[in-house]
């Protein structure tokens, strides 16, 4: 059962405190958007075996969303930062390029 | 026979008898004894029958891994199935059941299989019952079913309660050995916050039995002190009786506490789970002794060779006057000294290994025993107990070469650390050589949160089997390091070690046993596994160790293989002719024990299974015999049937008291949301399909919202507050979730408009005042002027009625004149009082659930999750009113253009009557013409809500139905439960006031 | 109007530490993001109390202020002055982006006291209870319900909603039940 820092408060939240919210940084497709890109906007969802980035409610505590960079198969995670962010921020970023030298990055 | 010794027994007080029962019969033990111990002591050999052939079983280890001595513990409603007679701690008027068998302990009817076990091999289930196809239901199911299972399900509600607590620790050192002694001391002199704990009843582990001697002290005056210690250290947390079960990830450990086990019905929780959090996890939980594979050695008699000294010292119980001890390493010479230390006869020793001269060995030999190298067992003799056992050459076939008589066989195939923790989270584990065991490699621990080590091996559990405090105290200071803290000086612990000779791995005794011999030789005990039938696998293809588990069971009982894993894989490798590790092992899973549902289920049962939301009203409610209805978590009334009324009754009462005069429902569980700021009324305007921006204040609008799919998510009326407040209810159930949705979107999506938003729905208790008399049931009670002029139909005002605050909104759900009235929660009992009390003399009576979805139903208004369910969109429903057309976006919208969801000829919303008036059943289809591809009937609409309408007296309905609204007047048939169908018009759905008059007065 | 009762009318338990449900209380949720002007006034007209910083409870008398996420405060003071609180916001807020509201009765208030109060905290929160500071204020989860609770030399207080009372006091009760001590 993971354990998240909330960037909001800061609390060192376990998993029954949030609530999952599936893949972070999507760009959402409104009315004038193409069949494909509301489709993937919609659907289509990585589910990569590594670094991935998802979204979380402190839903339990401060009730903020918060955003997530963790690993799926080590449960490593390199780090939390507010819901307010179209791309993980440069320090995560680099976190994972350290620890993860292969990695392919974000986008 | 087994005894009580006179010597010996520091677990035990002989001052203290203790009176149980083993399959009724009466026996005798003493305080500190463990039910195998006290069995033991009373000559029970024989405690149970195995799974498959129900042969005799015998108590053959000392702790949480034995595999046979399992019983039904108590009775009633504290019955517990599969307890473990060897952790089971002895207290008076304990009662015992042995499993498995019929009728009886000593005459099984199932030890048949016993003699059929040739025509029962490894696969013999998959083998067997696929032909014919039906016997499986019908023969084979039935009688496997009543064979099944161990112990008896109980029947009874559990007597005892459980709970659960949380905890949190820089490190957790599971095991109280000496390993797990040390390495607490050390992290607790450094300071750091430590958790102990320890599934036995006291500390120290085997050192005291063993003899071990730590920096020159007797184990025990070592332990001693190192708790004593350890216990003046305010940071540091030891429990006793506390199993680590399970490790999780990010350092989530629970742990199994027996709190009141052996002291039933005390008062006191039986057991507790701790749900703990540890930085870093120390696994110090020892080793597990192996046995050795010879034929018979599954006869009650045969134990392990540490258990038997287990007994003899610990509970002064000798496990036989003769004893034969059968190994492969220098540890069991342990057992040849201390059976001889408590004055019993040790026969020989019988040793696979050709040169035997370690330490141990020569003070046997020293001691006059006979020991007798390069040999093994060729057949135990006996049935229900051992009598005696022949020799024969370890490297031959089995030929005898001598028979000893002997009532017990201590054996010892070397030890295997316990890597279960180490393991749960994905641990990988190194083979070692020289100790022909699975250990954990340093080199790829389970890793945390932050990509280090979670689980640091310690002591025997580590691989160091005898240099167990050294290896920790290293452990320790390992954990501390990633502590970032500093360990106190101080030397680590030196064992005063015995040279021990190298093991040698007997995997199967003797050598060139034939397939007759290989057939007698046992690796899982409890389920009935032998050497022969994991060979089997193998020659049938079964490679991969997970298939041979699942195909042969081994390692699949209650005890997971604790015993057999590592001997079955040997075998296994041995057949595929590959190196152990190359074959490797199953998947540790926790728990290590079972660990029992009541636990697991914490104080969530009875009263407080799940959190009953109730509203200011309930307690009315309940005391003027509400019929509730879960609503979510809420309980709201169904209907208040009265004396002599069937709820069908009661309902419809309660609809025509409401059309003819006047109920009282209580509305308190709809969603109330403010929703303020700057930004507001755009945000509602993206969130509902209307338009609520353009609201003016003091009026109410009806909305709908939708997820981005475009399908239809709640629905409500929204009220305009003021210039940027709005406030917006939502259905019953829906209120937290809709909030939620809100905040995503201004969170996530939209975070610089100016929105704040706050779910008050529980600070309004919310009466809907219903009917005819509505108006002047209120007025009554006086306040504020209600009429049509100054509150027309969709308006709110605040105001007050008999000297209650409350807002009142001009709304209808059923077609009635109708005002919905919020109060102060606080004033909600006693503000529903008032109108009771004030509507006597209108004819006012308080209506439920059922009586609401009829009235609207009757009026054509959809409900969230009738109409709805997560697949039709507003369209479908005929809400395209309610739906903006100018609005550029909205959430849904983009979704609602996919053509699937754009095409005509998509089912739609309309009503229906049956010719014959009945009541459509629920969830019936239209039926269509033809069938489909599945040869099924094709269907062309369903019904979503449908009732006996007291109104119009007949059945009504409202349905989805392919091109509906162009079908008016047509005549379709649904589907009945029990074949046939029932014929229906399609009619317009609004069944009653066609033209809103009744509302509108 | 009648006189408002809580959610329990007062229920009581005793076990090897009391529950007391208490109030009603008056109850305010105030919205707004941090350095709103003349957040800090508004705060203090209605509480008497600073703005808290993160997670903490600033207290005086029977009036306090926490800090409940980064854009909001919950502020307690008697159930009477409540409305006229509201109205020394508005003014303090006058034409800044904010949301106050009253919900006094949208909350249950329980005290649990004795000197191992904290081992009732400990069955029902997921929260290090070692490091929980006085006067921190922590929301979290007390078994299935969501709860607000800070600490004080006496004991704890505890927040939940209204309709879940009747959960929460059996479940406070069931876990300070005597013999069940940690």
């Amino acid at each position: 059962m993971l354990i998240l820092e909330c960037p909001y408060c800061g609390v060192k939240a376990e998993e029954t405190e949030l609530s999952p919210g599936g893949e972070a940084h999507l760009k959402r497709f409104g009315p004038d958007s193409s069949d494909a890109d509301f489709e993937a906007y919609m659907f289509a969802r990585k589910n990569p075996k590594g670094v991935h980035f998802e979204r979380w409610r402190h839903a339990y505590g401060c009730g903020k969303w918060f955003l997530a960079a963790r690993c799926t198969a080590t449960l490593e995670v390199f780090g939390t930062y507010p819901a307010q962010s179209t791309e993980p921020p440069v320090e995560v970023i680099d976190k994972i390029k350290a620890k993860r030298p292969d990695w392919k990055g974000f986008k | 026979m087994s005894t009580r010794l006179t010597s010996n027994g520091w677990m035990i007080n002989r001052n203290v008898a203790v009176e149980f029962t083993f399959n009724g019969k009466r026996l005798r033990g003493y305080e500190g004894d463990t039910l195998a111990s006290a069995l033991l002591a009373n000559d029970q050999m024989l405690v149970g029958r195995s799974f498959k052939y129900h042969r005799p079983r015998g108590i053959v280890a000392s702790g949480p891994e034995e595999p046979n001595a399992l019983v039904n513990l108590g009775s009633g409603a504290r019955l517990e199935p599969n307890q473990r007679t060897t952790t089971t701690e002895l207290f008076d008027g304990l009662e015992a059941q042995s499993q498995n068998h019929w009728p009886s302990l000593e005459y099984d009817v199932g030890v048949l299989n016993n003699y059929a076990s040739r025509f029962l091999p490894a696969g013999f289930y998959y083998k067997t019952f696929i032909h014919p196809r039906a016997a499986w239901k019908h023969v084979f199911e039935p009688i496997i079913r009543k064979s099944a299972g161990l112990g008896q399900a109980p029947k009874d509600r559990d007597a005892d309660h459980y709970e659960q607590a949380y905890g949190y620790c820089d490190v957790l050192v599971a095991g109280g050995g000496v390993a797990g002694l040390q390495a607490a001391l050390v992290a607790g002199r450094a300071g750091a916050r430590v958790w102990l704990v320890e599934e036995a009843t006291v500390w120290g582990g085997r050192a005291r039995v063993d003899g071990d001697i730590i920096d020159g002290m007797a184990a025990q005056a070592w332990v001693d002190q190192t708790v004593t210690a350890l216990m003046a250290m305010p940071n540091v947390t030891m429990r006793l009786r506390c199993q680590a079960a399970g490790v999780h990830d990010h350092g989530y450990v629970l742990l199994s506490e027996r709190v009141a086990d052996h002291t039933p019905g005390d008062g006191r929780p039986r057991q507790r789970l701790w749900r703990l959090r540890a930085t870093r996890i120390i696994t110090a939980t020892g080793a597990i002794e192996r046995p050795l594979s010879f034929p018979g050695n599954d006869i009650p008699g045969v134990m392990l060779a540490g258990a038997v000294r287990d007994f003899v010292g610990k509970w002064a119980v000798s496990p036989g006057d003769r004893t034969v001890i059968v190994t492969n390493n220098d540890d069991a010479y342990r057992t040849a000294i201390a059976l001889h230390g408590a004055g019993l006869e040790v026969v020989a020793v019988v040793d696979a290994r050709v040169s035997v001269n370690g330490d141990l060995p020569e003070r046997v030999r020293a001691l006059g025993i006979r020991v007798e190298t390069g040999k093994g067992i060729a057949k135990v003799k006996g049935t229900k107990r051992v009598e005696g056992v022949e020799i024969c050459v370890q490297a031959g076939e089995g030929k005898a070469s001598s028979f000893v008589a002997c009532d017990c066989v201590a054996m010892s195939g070397g030890w295997s650390p316990v890597v279960h923790l180490w393991s749960h989270c994905g641990g990988k584990l190194a083979w070692d050589e020289a100790g022909a065991f699975f250990r954990p490699d340093p080199d790829r621990p389970p890793l945390s949160h932050d990509g280090r080590a979670m689980v640091i091996a310690a002591g025997a559990a580590n691989g160091a089997l005898r240099a167990a405090a050294t290896d920790a105290d290293a452990a320790a200071r390992i954990a501390l390091d990633m502590l970032a803290m500093k360990p106190a000086k101080a030397t680590a612990p030196m064992h005063d070690l015995p040279e021990e000779g190298a093991m040698a791995p007997v995997w199967v005794m003797p050598q060139g046993a034939d397939i007759a011999l290989r057939s007698k030789m046992w690796l899982d005990f409890q389920n009935d596994v032998k050497v022969s039938d994991v060979q089997l696998a193998a020659r049938e293809g079964y490679e991969s160790v997970e298939h041979t588990k699942r195909y042969t069971t081994l390692g699949m009982a209650t005890d997971q293989g604790k015993l057999s894993n590592i001997n079955g894989l040997a075998v296994l490798a041995e057949s595929l002719n590959m190196a152990i590790p190359q074959v490797g092992t199953t998947t540790f899973r926790p728990p290590y024990t079972p660990v029992t549902l009541g636990a697991l289920a914490g104080e969530a049962r009875g009263e407080i299974f799940q959190p009953l939301r109730r509203t200011p009203m309930h307690a009315w409610h309940e005391k003027n015999g509400a019929y509730f209805e879960p609503v979510g978590y809420w309980r709201r009334p169904y209907c208040f049937p009265r004396a002599g009324e069937t709820h069908d009754q009661a309902v419809h009462r309660e609809v025509r008291n409401t059309r003819n005069a006047v109920g009282l429902l209580d509305a308190s569980t709809l969603g109330k949301i403010i929703v303020k700021g700057p930004d507001a009324g755009r945000f509602l305007d993206m969130l509902y399909t209307g338009v609520m921006s353009t609201l003016p204040i003091g009026k109410c609008r009806y909305g709908l919202m939708c997820n981005e799919q475009g399908f239809l998510s709640d629905d409500g009326v929204v009220a305009r507050i003021d210039e940027d407040t709005w406030l917006c209810h939502t259905t019953s159930g829906g209120a937290d979730r809709i909030h939620g949705w809100m905040e995503d979107w201004l969170q996530c999506e939209w975070w610089d408009w100016q929105v704040f938003t706050a779910n008050v729905t529980e600070q309004y208790a919310q009466v809907a005042v219903v009917g005819p008399n509505a108006r002047k049931l209120l007025e009554r009670l006086g306040g504020m002027d209600l009429s049509k002029e100054t509150l027309p139909f969709m308006q709110w005002a605040d105001g007050t009625l008999g000297g209650f605050a409350v807002r009142v909104y001009r709304i209808s759900f059923s077609g009635e004149l109708s005002y919905e009235i919020a109060v102060d929660a606080g004033q909600g009992a006693a503000f529903w009082q008032a109108l009771i009390a004030a509507g006597v003399e209108f004819g006012a009576m308080p209506y439920g659930t059922e009586a609401l979805h009829i009235m609207r139903a009757e009026k054509g208004f959809i409900m969230i999750g009738d109409e709805t369910d997560g697949t039709v969109i507003p369209q479908d429903l005929g809400l395209d009113w309610a739906i903006s057309k100018k609005k550029a976006d909205f959430l849904g919208k983009r979704g609602q253009q996919r053509s699937f969801l754009a095409n005509a000829d998509r089912w739609k919303l309309v009503g229906f009557e049956t010719l014959d008036g009945s009541v459509i059943q629920d969830g019936a289809y239209i039926v269509g013409q033809g069938v489909n591809a599945n040869n099924q009937r094709n269907v062309q609409g369903r019904v979503t809500s449908t009732y006996f309408s007291p109104t119009l007296n007949r059945g009504i309905a409202m349905g989805l139905l392919r091109h509906g609204p162009q079908r008016m007047g047509e005549v379709v048939e649904f589907s009945k439960i029990e074949g046939g169908t029932v014929q229906a018009r399609v009619v317009n759905p609004v069944f009653f006031d066609k033209d809103g008059e009744k509302q509108n007065v | 109007m009648s006189d408002p009762i809580s959610a329990l009318n007062g229920a009581s338990f005793d076990g090897f530490a009391t529950i007391r449900e208490i109030g009603p209380i008056g109850m305010i949720t105030l919205r707004a993001k941090a350095g709103t002007k003349g957040l800090d006034k508004a705060i203090m007209a209605a509480t008497g109390c600073a703005v808290p910083a993160l997670l903490r409870m600033e207290t005086k008398d029977d009036r306090a202020a926490g800090w409940m996420s980064p854009d909001e405060v919950l502020l307690i003071l008697p159930y009477a002055e409540v409305s006229q609180a509201l109205d020394a916001i508005a003014q303090a807020l006058k034409g800044q982006h904010h949301l106050a509201v009253n919900v006094s009765d949208a909350r249950a208030v329980f005290r649990v006291e004795g000197a191992q109060a904290d081992q009732v905290m400990r069955k029902i929160s997921p929260v290090d209870f070692d490091t929980l500071a006085l006067g921190e204020l922590r929301r979290s989860r007390a078994a299935q319900v969501a709860a607000a609770f800070w600490r004080d030399e006496a004991g704890f207080t505890v927040v939940c909603f209204r309709s879940v009372a009747g959960y929460m006091m059996a479940l406070l009760s069931q876990s300070a039940k005597a013999g069940s001590e940690l």
